[in-house]
C-alpha cells in the first residue's frame, strides 16, 4: 500500500500557494485501506473453512477472494443468481458442465483447473498486503 | 496510429481526463480549474446506497457531470455515447482515434491490468484517455497514474464493460470544436454559483453542509447502534472516500482551495484569495478527523479520541463551509 505507486495531492508551499505533490501515501488512508482488504480477508479465510468442511463449493471461495457477491457474478456470467446460488453447494458444483466452469473461472480470473479442484492454501493471502491478489 | 497527446498526472480522474482532453484543444485549463468550473466540490450522504454494504458518502457529484458541466460552461461541445455492443464500442474507438481525436473513457478498475493492485475494487466511475493504438496495444493516457499505459483490445473492453455499481457500459466522450475564445470568467462565476447552491440550499437532509451536520449527527451513535466493529467499517470507508479516490487530499477540499486562488488571479478578486485560505484551514480539519478517524479504527486513539469527537470536528466543518460558501456566493455577485 506504501511507497509502491505515488499519487498526486495539493498542497501550499510556504507562500501560501498551491502546489501539486506526490505522495506515497498517508497514513489514516492507508490505514483505512487496510481495513477494507482485512475484510475481503476475513470473508476468504472463513469461506475457505467452510469449503474444507464440505460447507461450500470453490465457487464461493473464489467469489470471496474476487470480491464478487451472486448479484455481480450474475452480472459477468448472465447466469441466473438463483442458478449461481445452487452452485454454491459443494455437491451442486461437483455436477457442474465444463462450459460452466469456463464462465466462471474466466469471471473470476481463476483456470478452471484451479476452480475445480481449488481452493489451495496457496490460493488464500497473506493478511492485508496481498489479500485479493 | 498515435496522437501527438500530452500526459499528465492528476489528483483526480475525471478532473484530470477534462483537463487534459481540455488542454490538448489548446485550452489551458488546470485540473483545479476544470474541478471548480465544472462545480466539482459536493458533499452527500447516502445510507441507501451500499458500497460492500456500508453507506457510501460522497464529495463530489455523479460520475461525468464536471467533465460535462465544464464542456457546456466553457461553450465547448462534446460527444457522448453509451453501448450494448461491446464490439460497437471498440469500432467507435477506434474511428474516433483514427480522426485524431482523443477519446475519454469510463471503466472499471477492477480488471484494470496496470492499476496498484491494492486499488482494484468493483470500482466503476474511473476515467481515462485512449489516446492512439500500436501494435494491438491502446496507448493510455490515465491521470492517476505516473506514466502513459498501454492495455490490449481484450483488456479494454473489458474495463469499459465492467459490472457493478455506476456501471460504463463503454461509455465514451470527447469534445468536438473549441471556439476561438472561450470565456473562462463567466464560467468560473458560473461554477462558483452552483456549487455554493449545491452546498447551501438543497432541501434534503442528506447534501450539501445539511448532510455534513446530519453525518456528525449520526456519527456519535454509530458505536451504540452498529457494535465498535462496524462502527468502525463505516469510518473507514467514510475516510476511503475522502482520501483514497484521488480527491488531492480532505475530499477535495484543497483541489477546490487551488482553484479559488486560480480564480482569484483570473477575476482579479482578492476576496476569493481570502476564501481560498479559509478553503484550506477547512481542508486541514477534514484531515484532522481523518487523522482521529484513522487512529480510531487502529485502536490507537486517546482517550479524547471518540466517536463524539469526530462528530463534534463535523459539526465544526459545517459550520466553517456554510460560511465559506455563503461568503463566496457574495464574493461573485
Amino acid at each position: 500500500m506504501e511507497g509502491r505507486t505515488r499519487e498526486l495531492c495539493y498542497a501550499v508551499d510556504e507562500k501560501g500557494r498551491y502546489v501539486r505533490v506526490l505522495s506515497a501515501g498517508w497514513e489514516p488512508k492507508n490505514a483505512a485501506l487496510i481495513q477494507a482488504w482485512e475484510q475481503v480477508y476475513e470473508r476468504v479465510k472463513a469461506t475457505y473453512d467452510d469449503v474444507l468442511a464440505g460447507k461450500k463449493s470453490p465457487l464461493a471461495f473464489f467469489m470471496a477472494k474476487r470480491m464478487f457477491d451472486v448479484k455481480l457474478l450474475s452480472a459477468y456470467t448472465n447466469i441466473p443468481k438463483r442458478k449461481i446460488k445452487s452452485h454454491l453447494d459443494p455437491d451442486c458444483f461437483r455436477r457442474l458442465d465444463t462450459e460452466t466452469l469456463k464462465v466462471y473461472a474466466h469471471a473470476l480470473n481463476v483456470t478452471v483447473d484451479g476452480l475445480l479442484n481449488g481452493p489451495r492454501p496457496t490460493d488464500v493471502p497473506f493478511r492485508t498486503e496481498k489479500a485479493g491478489r | 496510429m498515435t496522437i501527438d497527446f500530452k500526459h499528465s498526472q492528476s489528483a483526480h480522474c475525471e478532473n484530470g481526463v477534462t483537463s487534459s482532453l481540455l488542454r490538448h484543444h489548446g485550452l489551458d485549463i488546470s485540473e483545479a480549474m476544470a474541478f471548480g468550473i465544472g462545480s466539482g466540490l459536493f458533499f452527500a450522504y447516502l445510507p441507501f446506497v451500499k458500497y460492500e454494504g456500508i453507506p457510501t458518502t460522497s464529495f463530489r457529484p455523479l460520475p461525468g457531470r464536471i467533465f460535462k458541466r465544464t464542456a457546456a460552461r466553457l461553450r465547448i461541445r462534446m460527444v457522448r455515447k453509451k453501448f450494448r455492443n461491446k464490439e460497437a464500442s471498440m469500432r467507435a474507438l477506434d474511428e474516433t482515434l483514427g480522426r485524431g481525436i482523443p477519446v475519454g473513457l469510463q471503466v472499471g478498475v477492477f480488471h484494470l491490468t496496470y492499476f496498484p493492485a491494492p486499488y482494484r475494487f468493483h470500482f466503476n466511475a474511473h476515467n481515462l484517455v485512449v489516446y492512439g493504438k500500436e501494435n494491438g496495444q491502446y496507448l493510455i493516457s490515465d491521470p492517476v497514474m505516473e506514466q502513459p499505459e498501454s492495455l490490449t483490445y481484450d483488456e479494454l473492453m473489458r474495463v469499459r464493460f465492467a459490472r457493478g455499481l455506476f456501471e460504463p457500459r463503454g461509455h465514451m466522450y470527447y469534445l468536438r470544436d473549441a471556439p476561438g475564445h472561450i470565456d473562462v470568467a463567466s464560467a468560473i462565476i458560473k461554477g462558483i454559483r452552483k456549487t455554493c447552491r449545491d452546498m447551501l440550499t438543497i432541501p434534503i437532509p442528506l447534501f450539501g453542509v445539511k448532510g455534513i451536520r446530519y453525518i456528525s449527527r449520526k456519527m456519535s451513535k454509530w458505536p451504540s447502534k452498529l457494535g465498535a466493529k462496524r462502527a468502525a467499517l463505516y469510518l473507514g470507508q467514510l475516510i476511503r472516500m475522502q482520501e483514497e479516490i484521488g480527491t488531492g487530499g480532505a475530499g477535495f477540499r484543497f483541489i477546490y482551495a487551488a482553484f479559488l486562488q486560480e480564480a482569484a488571479e483570473a477575476l482579479n478578486n482578492g476576496r476569493l484569495e481570502e476564501l481560498s485560505q479559509s478553503m484550506t484551514e477547512c481542508g486541514d480539519r477534514w484531515r484532522d478527523f481523518a487523522a482521529m478517524a484513522g487512529r480510531i479504527i487502529k485502536n490507537r486513539a486517546s482517550e479524547q479520541e471518540s466517536y463524539p469527537a469526530l462528530s463534534a470536528i463535523l459539526s465544526e466543518i459545517a459550520d466553517r463551509e456554510c460560511r465559506i460558501f455563503s461568503e463566496l456566493k457574495d464574493a461573485v455577485l
